[in-house]
This record gives C-alpha cells, sequence and structure tokens, in this order.
C-alpha cells in the first residue's frame, strides 16, 4: 500500500446512492476534478492534508463545548472529514427553489394558525392536530410581527434515497443550530485544498454572517440606520455557545444573556452597560421558547427576560426567530406540508417529503402496527434522533413495545419507510470508505429570502451509522456547489 | 459594552491581584523569620490579621501555627481569601469573558489555577513554597504583560486595570497597617535590634525593597518606608500611584461622575496627609479612613457601571 493515494477502483456502497463515486471507480461529473486530484496525492501527502485540518480546526478554535465539574468546561474539537461533499450547480438550483417555496409557505402557515385559521376552517389541517401541538403557543394569536414573518431562519435536513432523490426529512424552526460549522468548514477546506479552489468554481458561503444581519435589521421596529442587535445565549454552558459567539463576532452584534436585558416600564427592552441602559431592537434569540420570558412561560426561568413578549406583542422588539415559530416543526404537522404548499402558493412542492404514516388516522395507524418490520417510527416532537424505533433493526420484543405506545398515545407518534441514506467518500485512516450523510440548509426570510450555498454536511462517521449528530458520533464535511468550470 | 462583562473582568483583575500580593506576603514573611532568632520571632498571626479573617481562621483551625496559617492562606478553599480561592474565581470570571480577553490571557488564567492547584502540596512544604509562590507571582505577572501587549485598550481593560489597582492600594495599606502596628507600638525590647529587617521585609512583600533603595539612600526607617509606600508618585504599588492610575482610568468611562466624586476624596486624603508624621494610633485611624473610602468606591463603581436597573 503505501505510495499511492485514494484508490477509487475497489471503492463500493452497494446498495446506496453515493454522492460522488457512481460505482466501480466511475466519479460523478462535478467529482472528477477532485477524485482525481485525490488518487495523485502520496498517501503522506493525504495524511499531511488531514494533519493540517486539524492543526487549522486546533488553531481557529473549533469546538463545539461540554461542561464537566472536574475540569471545567471541556471544548472538543469539532470532527471534520477533509474530502468534501459536492452538488452540480444545476442540482442545486432546483433545491434553492425548494427551500424557498417551503419556508414561504411555512411562514403563511404559520401566520394564518395564529390569526384566522383558514386553513384549519377550510379542512386542509385538521383543528385535533392543531389542538395538541406541543409548540402551539396560544399568547400568540393575533399577534402581527413586523413582515408577518415568524420563523426567519429554517434549517431544513435533506436527504438523498438510494434512487436519488432529495428529500426534505424535517424542517427547524425554533433555533436551528450548526450555520457556524458551515462557515468555518470552508476556512479549513480553503487553507488545506487551495488548488481546488483554482481549479473548480466554488459557490462562496462566506456571507452568511452578513444575510442574517440584514435580514435580522430588516425586522426592526425602529427605522434607524443601524438598528441595535443582539444574540441572546443561555451562555457558556450551553453546547452551542461557540456558535452563538461566533455569529456575534460576524455579525458585530452583542452577545448577551437573559440577565444583560431587561424592560423598562415604557415596555422597550434594553441592555445594561457602562454607558447605561441602551435599547435594543432585535434579539436573535438561541434560547427555547418556553425559557424565553418567565412573565409568559417558565415562571421559573433564569435564562429569560421577564416581559420579552409583552415588548414584543406591542411590536417594540423584534425577536427571531417570533415564539410559537415551532409549531410548523413538528413530526405530525410535517405530513401536512405538501398540502400547506399547495394551499398557500397553489403551486406543486418543489422538493418531496418522505411518505408519513400519521399514527392518529385509524386506517394509518393499522398498516403501521402491522409493518413495524419495515418502518421507522418517531414521536412527534423529539429531536436529536432520541425515542425512535428502527423498524427493520429492531427486535419483535421493542417492535411490540412500540405498538403499545402508539396505540397509547398515537397524536404523538408518525411512521416512515427506512430510507436508504446516501453515503460519501469519507478519508478512514488512509482510505476513503462510504460514509452516511444528510445536509443541512439555512433558509432566512426577512424583508428578502436567501439560501446558504449548499449548507452543512453532517456525516455520520461510524460504519453503517446513520446517526449525524456530533452528541452521537457525527462529523462534518464542507459542501461545495460546483458550476461547470473545469469539469 | 455590557456591565455583566465589565464586572467579570473588573474581579478577575482583583483576584488576579490578590492572589499575586498574597503569594509574596506568605513568601517574604516565610523568608523573615528565617532571619529572626527563635522566640523572638512575630510569628504567622499578622498575617491572617491583615486579611481580616481572624474569626474565621480561628474557627477552621485554633492555633496560629505556621502549617495552619500557610495552609489557611494557600490552599484552602473555605477561606474565600485564600491563593487557591482567589485564582478559582479569577478562573470563573475569565471563562465567562473568553470573547472580550485574548485567547492566550484566558489560556493562562486557566494554567495558572490549574498549577497552584496541582503543586498545592510542593506549595505547603518547607521546601517548595519559595519556588511555588515565586511561580505564582511570575504567572501572575505574566498574565499582565499578555493584556498590556494583546489587548486593546478598551473600555474592558480600563476595568481590568481599575480592579487591579484598587486591590493594590488596599492590600499596601493593609500590610503598612498591621506591619506598623508591631513596629511603632513600642516594640518588644527583644525584637527592637531586627526593627531594621522587619521594615525590609515590608518592602519586599510589596516587591519594593530595590527600588526603595533607589530612592532613599541611608538606613531602612519607618517613616521613610511609610512615605515612600503611601506618597510616592511612581512606585506601581504605592497608594499614591494606585489611585492615579485608578483615576487615569475612570476619566476615560463614561458616566463617571459619582465614583469621580469618591475618588477624588481619596486623593485628596492621600496627598494632604503624612502618615509617617502620625502617631501609630493616628496611623490606624488614618488607614481605616482610607480603606472606607475604598470600600465606598468600589460601591460607587458597582451602582455606576455593573448593577444597572430600570
Amino acid at each position: 500500500m503505501g505510495k499511492d493515494g485514494i484508490r477509487w477502483k475497489p471503492y463500493e456502497s452497494p446498495g446506496f446512492f453515493d454522492e460522488l463515486i457512481k460505482g466501480k471507480g466511475r466519479i460523478r461529473y462535478g467529482a472528477r476534478p477532485l477524485c482525481r486530484y485525490l488518487s495523485r496525492l502520496s498517501t503522506d501527502e493525504v495524511g499531511r492534508r488531514k494533519a493540517a485540518a486539524d492543526l487549522a480546526i486546533h488553531t481557529m478554535g473549533i469546538t463545539f463545548r461540554v461542561y464537566s465539574d472536574k475540569t471545567g468546561s471541556i471544548d472538543r474539537e469539532w470532527p471534520f472529514d477533509i474530502i468534501p461533499r459536492i452538488i452540480p450547480r444545476s442540482e442545486w438550483e432546483r433545491i434553492r427553489e425548494g427551500l424557498t417555496q417551503r419556508v414561504r409557505a411555512l411562514n403563511l402557515f404559520i401566520n394564518d394558525l395564529y390569526h384566522g385559521q383558514k386553513i384549519v376552517k377550510d379542512k386542509v389541517f385538521p383543528e385535533t392536530v392543531l389542538q395538541e401541538s406541543k409548540n402551539f403557543r396560544k399568547i400568540c394569536m393575533g399577534v402581527n410581527p413586523p413582515l408577518g414573518v415568524w420563523a426567519h431562519i429554517c434549517g431544513s435536513d435533506l436527504v438523498r434515497d438510494s434512487d436519488g432523490t432529495m428529500y426534505v426529512l424535517e424542517d427547524n424552526l425554533r433555533v436551528p443550530s450548526g450555520v457556524s460549522y458551515m462557515l468555518e468548514n470552508r476556512q479549513i477546506m480553503k487553507r488545506v485544498f487551495p488548488e481546488m479552489f483554482e481549479a473548480y468554481d466554488i459557490d462562496p458561503v462566506d456571507d452568511y454572517a452578513l444575510q442574517l444581519q440584514q435580514c435580522l435589521a430588516s425586522l426592526s421596529p425602529r427605522n434607524v440606520r443601524n438598528p441595535e442587535i443582539v444574540v441572546l445565549t443561555p451562555g457558556i454552558y450551553n453546547s452551542a455557545y461557540f456558535e452563538h459567539s461566533y455569529l456575534a463576532q460576524q455579525m458585530g452584534a452583542e452577545l448577551v444573556e437573559g440577565a444583560d436585558l431587561f424592560v423598562g416600564s415604557d415596555d422597550v427592552v434594553y441592555m445594561r452597560t457602562v454607558e447605561g441602559p441602551k435599547r435594543v431592537d432585535v434579539i436573535y434569540r438561541r434560547i427555547d421558547d418556553l425559557f424565553l420570558d418567565p412573565e409568559a412561560f417558565h415562571p421559573d426561568s433564569m435564562l429569560g427576560v421577564c416581559g420579552l413578549v409583552r415588548s414584543w406583542k406591542k411590536g417594540k422588539v423584534a425577536l427571531a426567530n417570533a415564539p410559537g415559530a415551532g409549531v410548523a416543526d413538528d413530526k405530525v404537522v410535517y405530513a401536512y406540508v405538501p398540502e400547506v404548499i399547495r394551499y398557500y402558493l397553489g403551486e406543486d412542492p418543489l422538493i418531496p417529503n418522505v411518505p408519513t404514516y400519521l399514527c392518529f388516522d385509524r386506517k394509518q395507524r393499522e398498516h403501521v402496527i402491522q409493518n413495524l418490520d419495515k418502518l421507522v417510527v418517531k414521536p412527534a416532537n423529539e429531536s436529536g434522533g432520541y425515542g425512535m424505533l428502527i423498524g427493520p433493526h429492531a427486535t419483535q420484543k421493542e417492535r411490540n413495545h412500540f405498538a403499545r405506545l402508539i396505540r397509547r398515545d398515537p397524536r404523538n407518534y408518525i411512521a416512515q419507510p427506512l430510507l436508504g441514506i446516501s453515503t460519501t467518500p469519507t478519508l478512514v485512516g488512509d482510505r476513503a470508505e462510504p460514509r452516511h450523510v444528510d445536509l443541512r440548509p439555512f433558509i432566512l426570510s426577512g424583508k428578502e429570502m436567501f439560501v446558504t450555498q449548499g449548507g452543512l454536511t453532517r456525516v455520520a462517521l461510524r460504519k453503517g451509522s446513520t446517526v449525524v449528530n456530533s452528541s452521537q458520533g457525527g462529523g462534518s464535511k464542507d459542501t461545495w456547489i460546483v458550476g461547470r468550470k473545469g469539469l | 459594552m455590557l456591565s455583566r462583562e465589565a464586572e467579570r473582568i473588573y474581579w478577575m483583575g482583583r483576584y488576579l491581584e490578590r492572589a499575586e500580593d498574597m503569594s509574596r506576603l506568605v513568601n517574604v514573611n516565610a523568608l523573615l523569620l528565617l532571619d529572626l532568632p527563635g522566640g523572638v520571632s512575630v510569628g504567622w498571626k499578622p498575617l491572617v490579621s491583615i486579611t481580616a479573617s481572624e474569626p474565621l481562621f480561628s474557627d477552621r483551625y485554633g492555633e496560629a501555627t505556621e502549617r495552619n496559617v500557610i495552609r489557611f492562606l494557600v490552599s484552602d478553599q473555605g477561606n474565600p481569601g485564600s491563593i487557591l480561592s482567589a485564582l478559582s474565581q479569577a478562573r470563573e470570571n475569565a471563562r465567562t469573558i473568553r470573547d472580550i480577553i485574548p485567547r492566550e490571557a484566558w489560556e493562562e488564567v486557566n494554567n495558572i489555577y490549574l498549577h497552584a492547584k496541582e503543586d498545592m502540596h510542593s506549595g505547603l512544604s518547607k521546601r517548595g513554597r519559595n519556588v511555588y509562590l515565586t511561580s505564582i507571582i511570575r504567572r501572575s505577572q505574566l498574565i499582565t504583560g499578555l493584556l498590556a501587549g494583546t489587548m486593546t485598550h478598551n473600555y474592558a481593560y480600563d476595568f481590568l486595570k481599575l480592579g487591579r489597582n484598587l486591590e493594590r492600594a488596599d492590600m499596601t495599606s493593609r500590610i503598612v497597617d498591621i506591619r506598623s502596628q508591631n513596629l511603632l507600638n513600642e516594640p518588644e525590647e527583644s525584637l527592637r535590634p531586627f526593627e531594621n529587617i522587619q521594615w525590609m521585609s515590608v518592602l519586599k512583600s510589596l516587591s519594593g525593597y530595590q527600588m526603595y533603595r533607589q530612592h532613599v539612600r541611608g538606613p531602612v526607617r519607618g517613616a521613610d518606608v511609610i512615605h515612600f509606600l503611601f506618597k510616592h508618585e511612581q512606585f506601581p504599588r504605592s497608594i499614591y500611584h494606585c489611585v492615579s492610575e485608578v483615576a487615569g482610568c475612570l476619566r476615560r468611562l463614561p458616566r463617571n461622575e459619582d465614583p469621580m466624586k469618591t475618588l477624588n476624596r481619596l486623593r485628596r486624603a492621600v496627598r494632604n496627609t503624612n502618615p509617617e508624621d502620625l502617631p501609630a494610633e493616628g496611623l490606624t485611624r488614618y488607614i481605616d479612613k482610607i480603606q472606607r473610602v475604598f470600600n465606598r468606591f468600589h460601591q460607587d463603581i458597582q451602582a455606576t457601571y455593573f448593577s444597572i436597573t430600570s
């Protein structure tokens, strides 16, 4: 072995769609320059590039934080793979349009749910689903957030099935995270493979912070030139603190904790500064709804700001995302998104949903229970891959257990066919092996809409695993949207 | 700048200074005791008095033996004034303002605490003590230098220096207070021949001996030492100098009227009094007075910048 670089001939990902390799060493169109380049590097050189990436991560201080009492906070370095995932721009354009369409419809949907609920009256969306939604906030009824937008920052997870179709797996409308890693991954790759950026026509991603800043500024209740924008973080012990601090820095915004803010008798939000109280116009909050304001939600929340929701309802401050936006971020509601798109926009969805069975419907429930060995069952309101049943890999005992759970609380469960999530070559030792990936693009909605070029590709580093969460052995890759130049 | 950040960097400055000052104090006392004949020694009790923690000490230890006092001042996390407690507090404050201070500075603050903790047993041993305490002083100086050389000299830096100089002035006044009580109040007959080296040790506990020698030729006299430590304009640990530094920082800060009034009172008190001319009792009263103003000043800073309410 030793001397040659990465060899593509033996690379196989049987039964799955691979993002770069068609099989038998045949390389997909967009990936040719990269794969040829990697096969020309010696094994030592590949090792050096990997070491360069690790060093960049170390010196750039890219971490996610885990707190331990004994040693204080541990910053774990971000697991990163140096082989990028590549998507041709022509394909991406269509995905981008599909995402824009989806988020536009979702915002109209949320706004409708908090006003006339036309979609319910027209019997497109069942009232019972709404009534039992954990993320529906009664307190938001009748509120008119700026521009009628509720979900300003959305992170939608995309996966590709074995036939090559991209599906939306879920929409994160509460406090989606990961965008800072998308940005840092690109910085690392520019250091590690500068020559590839010359050879290819790769869309830049660096303008995200600027776009976010403009999006947030467009929500300002005061018509001032430079509205005061702050990033509200739960604090240094939060696992996404690095991202909060990174985005604040990149936007030139103040990074604040709940205790830094107060609501004055004029219902305006102020931050405590050494120059005295300073008015805040827009809060990019990275705290969940229920901890946002002890006056409106959990009375014992230490993270929030008393009176914040009152100020928001009066239009004195903008909150991004708006409280209650998570109502559309629910796996049962998810099943209705194609209908939601048709209802509000009169268009067919450009990106399909994964077919979803709703257990609260008697017929669908029986189908699910009969076919538990073929389906994936998910609770409606969990994230991070908790509380799931992967039918084909489960034991009969586990399946029986889930059948009981579903019958007891049908509203809380949905089922989907097991997708053969796509793979992409990932460096394992000095070879490339297939590993499963998903993709999280970020969609901004303010005065204008913006979609990141690509997004964060998360990769399950363990062989055969499809769990991409960083807390469970996941890592990430740079994502290249490439044009025709150099191909 | 957020009030919370200002408060945390201010306390980081104070705690680091406290740890450094305490290290010097313990080290110098240990060295002094080696020079004094057995039986005539001033012992370790004055160190507990300097930190104004006699009740806590007697609760926890009882007798002021060398071993007890050193443990209390160096490693006892039940004593909020111990070196280890101060470093732990400095680190907790630094941790929350990592976006404000340069990365290397945070790493050094983290290191000084870890070092102090891991090497504690050598800090408590007679032979390891000197190396241990000296290294804490050096590391603290390293942080001071790092911050001076790499951090933007903005409001945050002013709050840091404000905390550091206030703590330093306070410590200088405490050391003079306690030491002079021993030395000025009709010193015990047996100790009189050693008055000189005791005043030298006062200077050394403030790293001031060499600088004092450049300034005052001739013998080390109590009155000259007191004058030097209170009123020398350029010596960085004299009260006059610390207070001037505080004034410089405060002048750059916004909304400084209230703390400035208190600070001016302090500056007048330092400028218009010659503490070396006071009788022993008067000196104590005078020091009590300026300590009360230090406190008042801290409260003004707190009220003006840290606890802004609706």
